[in-house]
């Protein structure tokens, strides 16, 4: 397997790869693998509900629960779903492997046909092969086979397994598309595509009321993000005539630094990407979006979809780096999502809910970073995000199997996500608690797992945009660095909280229960594993050369300076020269003094306080279960399990203005006014009509009178 | 001499005229249709004097037509006679709104 692969990888002959030349190998396949996956499992999708509504018709009921037992539109969706994914992913190392080595200055694009021809304006069907889409082909198929192989073990007795994977793999398919495409055009297919797999999958169980509204909630929220995206897209096209991505980067610089023309255009994509990407004031969505299957949530509302607004402002960093106040702008709703959604997450006690509001936070940070230049480090913590965020849903997905099925051996309605209902659970599931725990010091930026270098750039990098010698807006960088710190913190604390209330202390989930608890399946756990060790160890590819020689990067042990900032720079060489022109050099010190590696072991360090003293002050505090716990938080403690009330604001002030607008068009203006027009005009014809025929006498006399009065009214118009 | 022939003529077909708007039976309001038939006849074989003989060749044509028109309105009346027992156009209202 290696050799062939080996050679793949040389592909296009070693003197291509001397010359700087890279040579694509199938990049379609790597989009249409997926898809071929989709049609596949969509058939046998269709195969099993006829199957089994035609088994309900008989009276017969099918038994999941033993292997032996399954159809065959059960057991091949597990081949064919992480299959194609694995394939893909293969497919995509070969390329990176090929254009690994060779300094790619200019994208390689792949046509295959031109998709709208219209005048002056085209959209190709064109794969953009660089070091950024390659970046996240990576992460997208590597992550995604993952939770594909989780979901194996996740789903197996669920009745729709195999739609469940044909979504899956619809998913994965636009997701490529969006991260692939040539041009924005491209790229909104794949947005909107990938919108509408997240419905699918979070009304996955759409017999229950309130999944499929939060799956209609996630689609209609992110709608109004779109607007945003096409206007964006309108506007690059009155002005460039196009919307690819190549001619417009190489004719942004035409426009004013600091237009409004730019500012306009960028503060209409981040628009889109507040929706896409759950931020300030869009995020309603992603909380709710938990309602789908947990590798749904790990997938799409963690590691990849909810990422593409990330991407869409790396991407067109060369705009954004035109335009200081929308990157301000982008840098600043960051900063406030990852404070804001820090706090809600500090007082939830349903798993998922926790992670769902620390991916919001998370998701701020990366805002900041491309807000603040730092596109790299912005694409670095995506990257990272990924792994360790994967991981804690995968496992919170584990928890939740395990405890589902321990009330479901006692028939118990208990919540299974409910974290009052979990405690001690490392005895019972050993592999799932260390690996969680991994995740968690990542996320919470202890060193030396992932999350610190990613987190710690952006943060520095808020400092240093700051101290630039002509940063537009020095002293809110300031803001936003303080803040992000104290994110930071909170991060911690609530990752520490969510670990030991469910995995420390005493077990609440009842006495007859636990004897069902167990560890989860390999096919479950060996996913975690892998991304417990991508955990720790994704972090080193990009160590800061000035903290390389330090402590921090274990005075030069640790590999690889600044890989992913070398890997992506003709990305984002556009953009750093256009910001070093404009705004000079950035600073080496922080907003209080001090450099690089103090700021570094002040951040890890405290960090590292902020979980030993969580650990010990909630494994001091007693929790009882759902069941038993009549204790209501007051104060500021139910605003915040309250999430601010900021649902019920938008219920209030959006929601229900909304329906009472619809309902007055639907009964006055259309009932009324509009259908009543319509019938006004039939009454009159009609009585009308009417009245005319009261001239029909039958009577021969009348009739040659009128006749006569006639002739003589033509004559005497005609004639006078 | 034309001008007294279509006076003539004006007056007839007023006759005529007012006899089909007035009188109610049948046969009567027939002949003062033959009235105004006959009253333009008389125009046209006036008018010939002055255009040519294409107005007299009208009159022909005019008179074929009246006296097939004749046959199948006597035909017509004597038929609702049988019917009603009346010629009597007031009594012939059914078709009407």
């Amino acid at each position: 397997m290696a050799t062939p692969l080996l050679a793949l990888a040389q592909g296009g002959g070693q003197a291509a790869a001397e010359a700087g030349h890279y040579e694509p190998f199938l990049p379609g396949l790597v989009v249409l693998l997926p898809l071929l996956g989709f049609i596949v499992n969509g058939i046998l999708a269709l195969q099993h509900g006829r199957a089994s509504a035609d088994a309900v018709r008989r009276g017969e009921e099918l038994d999941l629960g033993d292997a032996s037992s399954r159809p065959a539109t059960h057991t091949l969706p597990t081949w064919i779903g992480p299959g194609v994914m694995a394939a893909a992913f293969l497919i995509a190392v070969v390329n990176f492997a090929r254009m690994y080595g060779v300094y790619l200055e200019e994208p390689v694009i792949v046509r295959y046909w031109t998709w709208i021809a219209s005048g002056t304006f085209t959209v190709e069907a064109a794969l953009q092969l660089d070091q950024l889409s390659m970046i996240m082909m990576l992460i997208i198929t590597g992550v995604g086979f993952l939770i594909h192989v989780f979901s194996v073990g996740y789903m197996k007795e669920d009745p729709g397994y195999p739609r469940y994977f044909a979504y899956l793999n619809l998913f994965v398919f636009f997701m490529l598309v969006l991260v692939m495409g040539s041009s924005y055009a491209l790229m909104f297919v794949g947005w909107e595509g990938v919108g509408l797999c997240s419905y699918l999958l979070i009304g996955y169980w759409f017999s229950d009321r309130e999944k499929s509204d939060a799956g209609k909630k996630a689609f209609i929220v992110n709608r109004i993000g779109d607007v945003g995206f096409l206007i964006a897209m309108f506007l690059l096209f009155r002005e460039f005539g196009t919307v690819d991505f190549v001619p417009v980067f190489a004719e942004a610089e035409t426009l004013a630094y600091a237009g409004g023309l730019v500012t306009a255009i960028t503060l209409f994509f981040f628009v889109g990407a507040i929706g896409k990407s759950a931020q300030i004031p869009l995020f309603v969505w992603l909380p709710d979006a938990m309602a789908g299957p947990t590798p749904v949530s790990a997938l799409i509302h963690a590691a990849t979809m909810v990422t593409a607004g990330v991407y869409l402002v790396a991407r067109s960093s060369a705009l954004f780096a035109l335009a200081p106040l929308s990157s301000a702008v982008v840098a600043g709703i960051g900063v406030l999502t990852a404070l804001f959604a820090a706090t809600i997450a500090l007082k939830q006690d349903d798993i998922k809910k926790v992670l769902a509001y620390s991916t919001v936070s998370q998701l701020g940070y990366m805002f900041v970073g491309v807000g603040v230049g730092a596109y790299a480090a912005g694409v670095f913590h995506l990257m990272t995000h990924a792994f360790f965020k994967a991981l804690l849903f995968l496992g919170s997905g584990a928890v939740i199997h395990a405890m589902h099925e321990a009330y479901h051996s006692t028939h118990s309605h208990e919540d299974a996500q409910d974290m009052r209902n979990m405690g001690g659970l490392k005895a019972f599931m050993p592999i799932t608690w260390v690996t969680m725990w991994i995740a968690t010091l990542a996320i919470a930026g202890i060193w030396p797992f992932a999350g610190f270098f990613s987190k710690d750039e952006i943060i520095w990098y808020t400092a240093a945009f700051g101290g630039a010698e002509n940063a537009p807006y020095p002293a809110l960088y300031t803001v936003y660095w303080i803040i992000a710190l104290a994110a930071a913190m909170l991060t911690a604390f609530y990752m520490t909280r969510m670990m030991v209330m469910t995995f420390h202390g005493e077990n609440r989930t009842g006495a007859e229960e636990s004897k069902a608890l167990h560890e989860a399946p390999p096919v479950m756990w060996i996913p975690l594993a892998v991304l417990a060790v991508l955990s720790i160890f994704g972090g080193w590819i990009n160590v800061p050369e000035e903290l390389q020689a330090s402590w921090v990067g274990l005075f030069g042990v640790l590999p690889a300076s600044e890989w992913l900032h070398h890997w992506l720079e003709p990305i984002t060489a556009q953009a750093h020269h256009i910001q070093e022109v404009n705004l000079g050099e950035l600073s080496h010190y922080s907003p209080f003094g001090g450099g690089e590696v103090l700021w570094a072991t002040i951040s890890t360090v405290a960090a590292g306080i902020v979980v030993l003293a969580s650990i010990r002050f909630v494994g001091g505090q007693k929790v009882v279960p759902v069941a038993q716990d009549e204790k209501k938080p007051t104060g500021f403690a139910k605003v915040l399990a309250n999430k601010y009330y900021v649902d019920e604001f938008y219920d209030r002030f959006v929601v229900q203005p909304i329906v009472g607008a619809s309902r007055f068009c639907w009964k006055i203006i259309d009932a009324r006014i509009i259908d009543g027009a319509v019938n006004l005009v039939g009454m009159l014809s009609k009585g009308v009509g009417w009245g005319v025929s009261m001239f029909q006498t039958g009577t021969i006399n009348t009739y040659a009178f009128i006749l006569t009065v006639g002739v003589l009214a033509i004559l005497g118009v005609t004639l006078l | 001499m034309v001008t007294e022939a279509l006076v003539l003529s004006a007056i007839l077909f007023v006759i005529g005229t007012f006899g089909v708007l007035i009188r109610r039976n049948a046969i009567i309001m027939f002949l003062c249709i033959e009235l105004q038939l006959n009253a333009v006849n008389l125009s046209f074989v006036a008018f010939s004097r002055m255009f040519g003989i294409e107005g007299q060749l009208f009159v022909f044509f005019v008179m074929t037509v009246a006296a097939a028109e004749a046959a199948v309105g006597l035909a017509i009346i004597i038929s609702i006679f049988r019917h009603y027992e009346t010629v009597n156009v007031d009594s012939f209202n059914l078709l009407k709104w």
